[in-house]
């Protein structure tokens, strides 16, 4: 198993690296790579130069850009990289991995990813030529990494392999960023550093920072947004970065948020590239940041916040704030200082009265004594009470027409009329979210005593702030209520069609990994906000003039650096984030070598970033979390223990070769990046015919299965969306609900279509009925080594085992090339570094899909409120009792009824999808299918999670967990079958 | 400043009252939603005298009694005029014509407190404090026959740190005819279905998890909670001869101080133990 994930892994990073610009940029790129090459190279002293001289002589920071940008540019990272010798390297270690991986039967995904990595190279090798010599250094590292992976990979050949090759590039850029300046964040993203500048296009970039000044830089054309904001950050000095992002503004008032795993170009398109970083996540308690520095960008965003008005606050607060905000720039009150009108350069509020000022500086007096850093956390205290804190505005009409605001926060959806708040819909109630043109859906589970649930809908101005609002969701969603990153944030909202997904970490993540921060409290001058009072609104500044930005491209760089260096003498350490600590190191070395001596060293002796080590932790700590969760699941969770305790044996597992988590040490710093997925795929094709055909849940059945169930867990019962399918007759319906009445005023929908509603209700009923019986659940555990493979299904109406298997792997082969390519990349560096900490474990789950959905734009058509379905749940029963066997158990649960026409009834496939995400130690892969019979629809979702990890790691809780988290996804949805496959690994590599 | 920093430590706290002398045209010229039996003045003074004696006396409140006006027979009811949050009141414009000039007096008497005061001068708005429920948290406002939208948006406008909800309110006068904080945390609320959907709403409404006190009657349902430093949680409510059964439940509050308060007449014009007080709190910000 573990070979094969690896190798899945590996492929996926490959392929996200390359597959990503494969597949928009590949074609681009081949047509483009060898023009930019030339010109580039052309061009003194940026890519080649700084790939080849730049050791001895430190390319120009233009150079060290390039770098960067190339490597997170795409595929052509492989190419790129001068090293033409790693190039090498990896085309001798790719065929053989090839070989190895079709060997071991892995996944075609990898070997069209080695395929399409092995083209590159050939193209990269014939670009590079010049490095020779740093790519023979590179190459002996790489190798030397190489083996050392291996040993600790367990021989996951292929992903040892690619992993060396990871770490080749990685050490290939170490060593280039040594010599030369080099970017953190583009390497953590890119995990092979381009080092050749040939094909880099680079764009000047401008980021408005919060303190107001400008940030430029030069970005590859084609640089994702992750190699900006990890710039950005860097140049900060954050390292609690995921509360924050980057915005840019179609207009004045039309601002989106910078995609980090997309490709920067594709989503500004023709605008100019000016940024604004911003806080994107207000977190509910500033006093659980760990570092000052971030509670200070907090309290500048805040600053601007309020002073624009977009926060609104009482004059007391006002008052308060600001004295607040005068203690924490300006010290204590100095009466001979600070006269009469020193207040009047700061803003406090959009509407400054002198009696304010007043009040502002008699409380300043009060606050003698706190230092900056305690100015600001009382700040934050008293601001994060404000009602709309955090809470992020949309204009939007009710379905009566009606002017609304919706408010999306870290508790959920707010309603707004005027300034009141006229309805809430925290994220447990809202089922699903979606949009279609300009309307934006939600799906609310039903109050109590109400039997249905209901789809609200609000009118968008455009379809272009529909779907900024459906994001904004899915990322507050995703950051404040989903524990784990990996958590399939796409699966809960899936909307059909958009492929978005938060792909950062979550709230929890982030806090664990902020526990982790292990370095001296950075050094930061905080800014007057007398200079932000002036830019409050966070519209992009004007665009500085090119020339400007070009001259920053050669000089500023430096130039930039050179004030960092001064600023940031003792702080650099901080900017290493990801292990590109190394990079920055080599420029600021003088001045560095103090405090980063120490902890680059360690860094470097761990071969991981400070970034990895909270990767691990992250995954301990996760664990823990999740127990807490998952105390409720014991059932679950006991099966698994007892099939772990039975069979210590390491055996590899083969179980899942769709993703394979490499686990490739150094590498890439950062991480998280990523959980990518790819829903739009249709394999409806694929034979997923005999998959069932389950309408609606009904509640009721639910409930009585689950009584016979034994495991309660996989019981929750999912309520299976049928509205979600476009196809059939569930779409159209809409429920009413009681609340209606107060709420009525935006709820319209509802009333119209309950009749609707209830009349498919009652056909979803019976529907639900045959679908329990059909229902079957299955847990499979068997033990292996470190890996468990827990497909779960939460299909009412089971499908074959065998069917779904296919299904998944069909669907995998195609989708989880890309997929697997997006997130192989964020598992790679996950792995790596939990190997590098040694102990932690990695777990690697995939979930298989959940799914729901239609490949079809979100739901409903345009104003119909569609509400489908019943709740039904089902019951898992246990027909097989897990065979604990030393090395391999299986345990499966059918639900009692077994669908018996799943079999013979032969639906229309309406719609297949495949979902795959993976996170440090899991990979779940979501199959969706849809079908269509007798005009029932069914909508059949399988997941399938592979944790992988050492002994240290729990499995059964992070298995309870996976199932947990899949029936919270999918409330609607009944769980029918659990097969949990438990494989111990060998120390050896071979595969049981 | 007290500002939000207060939070729900302070909720509850108060230095001061202002309560209102009964005219003695309450008796046959106050509105009421249901005719009934005559209001018994003399009765109704003590009551008044006792619910007054209670805040002055027995929990040291500074009590700013504002003398009667007989052309404003419901001007007992003061609560409805001016809703005061920490520093900063406001003066409502009452749903009642009748009673819009008793924002006067009371006004007055919240500027000699050094009160922020707003007005509501909006003519399309109105606004009875009696809709009015502030948790500590953030503000619940009962959209009903005295109040309305745009008062609504007033009272938002004029506390903008704090949520604004509205509540719909059919079956009673005010919101705060069935429901009234009983505790920092803590909503008493009626049992009648009214009482229960409006706290529903509520619930749904806030990002905060109230706890609960139902009782059996609505009215009773209308308590005054205080917080006094030297005494702790104070509660004042319905006694157990009019409401025994849900006496008996307040009894049930081990932690506060509880101290029962017949309010039979005033009820018979819809009047509840908040309406008859506006509680403020200055010693916390100075």
């Amino acid at each position: 198993m573990t070979t094969e994930v690896g190798s899945e892994t590996e492929v996926k990073k490959d392929s996200e690296q390359l597959g990503p610009d494969k597949a928009k940029d590949k074609p681009e790129e081949a047509s483009e790579t060898p023009g930019d090459q030339k010109s580039r190279e052309a061009s003194p002293g940026e890519a080649q130069d700084s790939s080849v001289p730049a050791p001895t002589s430190q390319s120009s920071p233009s150079s060290q850009k390039k770098e960067k940008s190339s490597p997170e540019s795409k595929g052509i990272s492989r190419f790129l990289p001068p090293w033409l010798k790693k190039q090498k390297s990896y085309t001798l270690a790719e065929p053989k991995d090839e070989p190895k991986k079709r060997a071991t039967g892995e996944e075609q995904v990898v070997e069209e990813s080695e395929s399409q990595a092995q083209p590159r190279k050939s193209l990269e090798e014939a670009a590079e030529n010049q490095e020779n010599a740093k790519a023979d250094d590179k190459e002996k590292h790489s190798i030397s990494s190489a083996e050392i992976q291996p040993s600790k990979e367990d021989g996951k050949e292929t992903e040892v392999e690619e992993v060396a090759e990871k770490k080749e590039e990685k050490q290939e850029e170490k060593e280039n960023r040594e010599t030369k300046e080099v970017q953190t964040a583009e390497i953590k993203i890119d995990n092979v550093p381009q080092k050749s500048p040939k094909k880099i296009k680079t764009v000047q970039c401008k980021v408005m920072l919060l303190d107001g000044t400008e940030y430029s830089c030069d970005l590859e054309k084609r640089a994702k947004g992750q190699v900006l904001f990890d710039k950005v950050c860097e140049h900060l000095n954050l390292l609690e970065k995921d509360y924050f992002g980057l915005l840019f503004y179609e207009n004045s008032e039309q601002k989106n948020w910078l995609d980090s795993s997309k490709e920067i170009k594709r989503q500004i398109r023709s605008l100019p590239w000016i940024f604004t970083f911003n806080v994107k996540f207000y977190p509910p308690d500033p006093s659980q940041l760990t570092e000052d520095i971030t509670r200070y960008f907090l309290c500048l965003q805040l600053r601007q916040d309020i002073a624009s008005g977009r926060l609104p606050c009482s004059f007391v607060t006002h008052a308060l704030l600001g004295s607040y905000t005068l203690q924490a720039e300006l010290g204590d009150h100095d009466p001979e200082e600070h006269r009469s009108d020193y207040i009047s350069e700061f803003q406090f509020a959009p509407n400054q009265t002198q009696e304010m000022e007043e009040k502002v500086a008699e409380l300043h007096k009060t606050h003698r004594g706190l230092t900056p850093a305690q100015a600001d956390s009382q700040f934050l205290e008293n601001a994060k009470r404000l009602s709309m804190y955090g809470v992020d505005l949309h204009h939007a009409k009710d379905s009566e027409g009606v002017d609304i605001m919706l408010g999306v926060c870290a508790n959920g959806l707010l309603i707004y009329k005027d300034r009141l708040r006229i309805n809430r819909f925290a994220w447990p109630k809202i089922l699903k979210i979606s949009y279609k043109r300009s309307n934006f859906y939600i799906k609310v589970r039903p109050a109590e005593l109400e039997q249905f649930e209901s789809t609200i809908g609000f009118k968008l101005p455009n379809h272009r702030a529909a779907k900024r609002l459906w994001k904004v969701c899915v990322e507050h969603h995703t950051f404040f209520r989903l524990v784990s990153p990996e958590q399939p944030p796409k699966a809960k909202f899936l909307t059909l069609g958009s492929k978005f997904r938060y792909s950062g970490r979550t709230q929890a993540q982030t806090r664990q990994a902020s526990n982790l921060i292990d370095r001296p409290a950075p050094y930061f001058e905080r800014t007057s906000s007398k200079r932000v009072s002036r830019s409050l609104d966070g519209a992009p500044m004007g665009v500085s003039d090119q020339s400007l930005l070009r001259d920053f491209s050669a000089a500023g760089g430096r130039a930039a650096g050179d004030k960092i260096i001064d600023l940031e003498a003792t702080g650099q350490d901080k900017l290493k984030e990801g292990g590109r600590e190394e990079d920055e190191s080599p420029l600021k070395t003088p001045q560095l070598e103090l405090t980063q001596d120490g902890k680059i060293s360690s860094l470097r002796v761990d071969g991981e970033n400070i970034y990895v080590r909270h990767s691990n932790l992250m995954l301990e700590d996760l664990d823990k979390t999740q127990d807490d969760l998952l105390k409720h699941q014991a059932s679950i969770s006991e099966l698994k223990r007892n099939f772990m305790e039975s069979t210590p044996e390491p055996r590899p597992n083969e179980w899942e070769k769709r993703r394979i988590t490499p686990l490739s040490l150094q590498t890439q710093g950062s991480s998280h990046e990523t959980l990518d997925i790819v829903e739009e795929k249709k394999q409806a094709e694929f034979g997923i015919e005999e998959t069932l055909v389950v309408d609606e849940t009904n509640k009721g059945k639910m409930q009585v299965a689950t009584d016979a169930g034994e495991t309660c867990k996989v019981e929750h019962v999912s309520k299976k969306d049928s509205s979600s399918l476009p196809s059939d007759s569930s779409s159209s319906s809409s429920s009413s609900e009681s609340e209606d009445e107060e709420v009525g005023e935006y709820l319209p929908h509802h009333r119209a279509i309950e009749e609707v509603i209830r009349e498919e209700q009652e056909e979803e009923e019976d529907m639900k009925r045959k679908e329990h019986e059909e229902n079957t659940q299955r847990v499979e555990a068997i033990p292996e080594g470190s890996k468990l493979n827990v497909p779960v299904e939460h299909t009412q109406v089971t499908a074959e085992d065998l069917v779904q298997e296919n299904t998944v792997t069909v669907a995998a082969e195609e989708k989880n090339l890309s997929e697997q390519i997006k997130q192989d990349l964020g598992e790679e560096k996950e792995e790596e570094q939990l190997k590098l900490n040694g102990d932690v474990s990695h777990v690697d789950i995939d979930v298989a899909p959940q799914l729901i959905c239609c490949s079809e734009p979100p739901v409903v058509k345009t104003e119909m409120v569609t509400i489908s379905d019943a709740t039904q749940r089902t019951e898992i029963s246990t027909k097989e009792i897990p065979i604990v066997q030393t090395e391999t158990k299986t345990i499966t649960y059918e639900s009692s009824q077994l669908d018996g026409n799943a079999g013979g009834d032969t639906g229309v496939l309406v719609s297949a999808q495949t979902i795959t995400s993976e996170s440090i130690s899991t990979t779940t892969t979501t199959h969706i299918t849809k079908m269509v019979k007798g005009g029932v629809s069914e909508t059949r979702i399988e997941k399938r999670i592979v944790i992988t990890g050492d002994a240290d790691i729990d499995h059964d809780e992070a298995l309870a967990q996976a199932i947990k988290e899949a029936k919270e996804q999918h409330p609607d949805m009944s769980v029918t079958r659990v097969v949990v496959h438990k494989e111990t690994e060998l120390a050896e590599e071979d595969e049981d | 400043m007290a500002g939000l920093s207060g939070g729900l430590a302070a909720f509850g706290r108060c230095t001061h009252a202002v309560v209102r002398a009964l005219p003695e045209s309450l008796c046959r010229q106050a509105l009421r939603s249901t005719a009934g039996p005559e209001v018994d003045f003399a009765r109704a003074e003590r009551e008044y005298q006792l619910y007054v004696g209670v805040l002055r006396g027995k929990l040291g409140l500074q009590v700013l009694e504002l003398p009667a006006d007989e052309s404003l027979p419901d001007c007992v009811f003061v609560e409805d005029v001016a809703v005061v949050c920490e520093e900063t009141a406001l003066l409502t414009r009452p749903g009642a014509p009748s009673r819009r000039k008793e924002v006067e007096a009371m006004k007055r008497v919240l500027e000699s407190l050094n009160l922020n005061i707003v007005e509501m001068v909006d003519e399309n708005a109105t606004l009875d404090g009696g809709d009015v429920l502030f948790t500590g948290r953030e503000f619940f406002v009962g959209l009903s026959k005295r109040t309305n939208q745009r008062g609504a948006e007033i009272l938002a406008d004029t506390f903008k740190d704090y949520a604004v909800s509205t509540v719909p309110v059919h079956d009673s006068l005010h919101l705060k005819s069935f429901c009234s904080m009983a505790g920092p945390n803590l909503i008493a609320i009626g049992s009648s279905e009214a009482a229960q959907k409006a706290l529903k709403t509520m619930q749904q409404m806030s990002d905060h998890r109230y706890d609960k006190l139902t009782v059996p009657d609505d009215a009773a349902a209308n308590c005054v909670y205080l917080n006094i430093p030297s005494k702790g949680h104070v509660l004042l409510h319905r006694a157990p001869e009019e409401y025994p059964e849900s006496a008996k439940v307040f009894e049930k509050l081990k932690d506060h101080m509880l101290i029962p308060i017949a309010n039979t007449e005033l009820e018979k014009v819809d009047g509840s133990l908040t309406c008859c007080s506006v509680l403020i709190n200055k010693a916390s910000e100075l």
